[in-house]
């Protein structure tokens, strides 16, 4: 796709790099797949395996605007808190009306509005991304213990929950809205010529902007994508666990980042794929997983996952000097 | 150069305005905020912000950011918690929380300088470490029952001064010298402002940055003992989000997150700001989690008054 790569292609004639990287991740997703199922019986069996796609799925939802976002050399923290005020307004809306479709509406408009906000703060005043949405991450949590006060919403109508718990056709729906979310968002990201600005964006902002993209619009549209996307998450984590309350989001924007770094998208911009987000969240949900299976407590998630950010990073660091 | 020498200074107004604001705010909205019972209880609030506000000053002056403190503060709090209650050597007490945290600063300089993973994700990896061994720890519990020791650093008064005080004067008597009177300090201002100016004089520059993040470290041991002995007790997660406060302090104070720019003065106003906040919004009965959205709110002000000011399109 770069030069870069392309002068590597004609000094190797093998496959692409993008592609030996992501089957050396996909190498992975099976290493760790074997060991598990060597070491847990629960683990190679069809419920735990539909689990884990379940799982990764939610945790897609959320990484696929990220990775956008990351693309484009931003971050965005407020991921989570973002699902957090959404699926607690989604719910209490359900809750009081009863129409599933107003709480969905609500998640989608939480979420892009506060995706929007983003946008601006990092494109139109120029607040590194990492601290406007930090900040956004604190309003965001103070606004949802405020509303919420303590309370938890629960109990949402049958048709709502399908969206978490349903089967169409054997495969439990989050995976299939996975799967074509999957197909969607490459095409957008890969062979649309918005999705080409956002890489350029973030592989030399400078030269996007003298050969005229509109770099602020294209951000905009970025951090509202990753939003929306986490608006959308809030939905499915909403009617899976059929109940919301305040603290719901608080731990999910660390494996979100994981998921993305370890698919190969690089912190730096202008590299990433969401095919590479999508084995990303296979591959942690794989190891978060099999932690459970193993009966590892619940308190070793967060150290396990920090590792695996750094490690991303620092791998990601070596393969592009190693490159250059 | 003296439009950067200016630029410090010319930030003061905007800050010393907005505190008087809330102190006049504050006054008429509340009857028991202008006392001087409560002017005490502010700066004893504000002294473990303080604390971690100070060395957070130096991380954000060499363009870095350690997100992980707040956590690294409440790792240090139950080690130091339950030495305490081990060994009962206020000494033992002490060196633990000091070496936790220095040993959790190393691990973020190391990252940062030596295999240059950007601040921000060495430290959110550093976080979420930090978090979990404070939870396994103390199996999620608080570590409770300290001894007397501990209890005087928050608790006691020297020559009719509580100890807080004191501690945070002497905090930031050593942490200005350190940085406008030694060489480390015109390092760290260099680090930030022109690395390869630093590189090219030869100075091992990576050795300064990891010395910058271990003293954050440090001092997040030293804050830990300061809130556990208010708290009468370690607990594994009463820091987190602190270093928001701390980050949100820095900011408000006037130091740029760009190019070395600050001055550790404004971060002393800055964090006394946030206290000031947090006590007359307690005052208010205004509960924590909106204290935290007001201070995220300061914060976004805070850059958005700084975007207008140095953007000229």
């Amino acid at each position: 796709m770069t030069a870069a790569s392309s002068e590597a292609r004609a000094a190797r004639p093998t496959l692409p790099p993008e592609l030996i990287r992501l089957l050396l991740r996909l190498a992975a997703v099976l290493i760790v797949g074997v060991a598990l199922s060597l070491l847990s019986g629960a683990f190679l069996t069809v419920v735990n395996l539909v689990n884990v796609l379940r799982q990764a799925a939610l945790l897609f939802f959320m990484s696929s605007g990220l990775t956008l976002v990351v693309i484009t050399a931003g971050l965005d923290l407020s991921v989570g808190a973002t699902i957090g005020l959404a699926a607690c307004i989604a719910g209490t809306a359900i809750k009081s009306t009863g129409d599933p479709w107003i709480g969905v509406a609500a998640a989608l408009a939480v979420g892009a509005a506060v995706g929007l906000l983003n946008g601006m703060m990092v494109s139109l005043l120029r607040i590194p991304s990492f601290i406007a949405t930090y900040g956004m991450l604190w309003v965001l949590q103070g606004v949802t213990y405020t509303f919420m006060a303590g309370a938890t919403v629960y109990g949402f109508p049958h048709g709502f929950r399908e969206l978490g718990n349903g089967y169409f056709f054997g495969m439990p729906i989050p995976v299939l809205v996975m799967a074509a979310l999957l197909v969607v968002g490459t095409l957008f990201a890969q062979r649309s010529i918005w999705g080409q600005q956002i890489t350029m964006i973030g592989a030399n902002p400078t030269a996007a902007r003298l050969s005229g993209v509109p770099v602020r619009r294209r951000l905009i549209l970025v951090y509202t994508l990753s939003g929306l996307a986490a608006g959308f998450a809030s939905l499915v984590f909403l009617a899976r666990l059929n109940s919301a309350e305040a603290d719901i989001g608080g731990s999910l924007t660390l494996p979100a980042i994981a998921a993305v770094l370890i698919g190969g998208t690089s912190l730096f911009g202008g590299v990433g794929t969401l095919t590479g987000t999508f084995v990303g969240t296979l591959l942690l949900t794989l190891v978060l997983n099999g932690m459970n299976l193993l009966h590892v407590e619940g308190n070793w998630q967060p150290l396990v996952t920090g590792v695996i950010i750094v490690a991303a990073v620092w791998l990601d660091l070596r393969g592009s000097r190693a490159r250059s | 150069m003296t439009a950067l020498a200016l630029k410090r200074p010319m930030r003061a107004p905007g800050l010393l305005a907005m505190l008087a604001i809330m102190l006049v705010g504050f006054s008429i909205a509340t009857h028991d905020f202008a006392t001087p019972g409560n002017a005490l209880n502010v700066l004893l609030q504000s002294s473990v912000l303080l604390l971690i506000a100070l060395p957070m000053t130096f991380v954000i002056l060499t363009e870095g950011l350690d997100l992980s403190i707040g956590a690294v503060l409440s790792l240090c709090s139950v080690a130091l918690a339950q030495t305490a209650l081990a060994t009962g050597s206020f000494a033992a007490t002490l060196a633990v929380a000091l070496a936790v945290g220095t040993a959790a600063g190393v691990l973020n300089g190391g990252l940062v300088a030596y295999l240059r993973i950007p601040p921000f994700v060495a430290t959110l990896g550093t976080l979420g470490v930090a978090q979990s061994l404070a939870l396994i720890v103390t199996g999620g519990q608080s570590v409770v029952g300290l001894p007397n020791s501990v209890l005087f650093v928050y608790g006691g008064s020297i020559l009719g001064i509580r100890t807080p005080i004191l501690l945070v004067a002497a905090a930031y008597a050593l942490m200005h010298a350190l940085l406008y009177r030694t060489r480390f300090g015109s390092y760290v201002f260099a680090l930030g402002g022109n690395r390869e100016a630093l590189t090219l004089a030869g100075v091992p520059w990576r050795r300064m940055l990891l010395a910058v993040y271990a003293l954050a470290g440090a001092w997040a041991g030293v804050a830990g003992l300061l809130l556990a002995s208010r708290l009468n007790a370690g607990h594994p997660t009463a820091g987190i989000g602190m270093e928001f406060d701390a980050i949100a302090a820095v900011a408000l104070g006037g130091t740029s997150f760009e190019r070395g720019n600050g001055w550790l003065p404004g971060t002393l106003i800055g964090a006394l700001t946030i206290g000031i906040l947090r006590n007359g919004l307690n005052l208010l009965a205004v509960s924590s989690a909106l204290q935290v959205s007001c201070i995220g709110l300061l914060v976004i002000l805070a850059f958005t008054l700084e975007a207008f000011r140095t953007q000229t399109p």
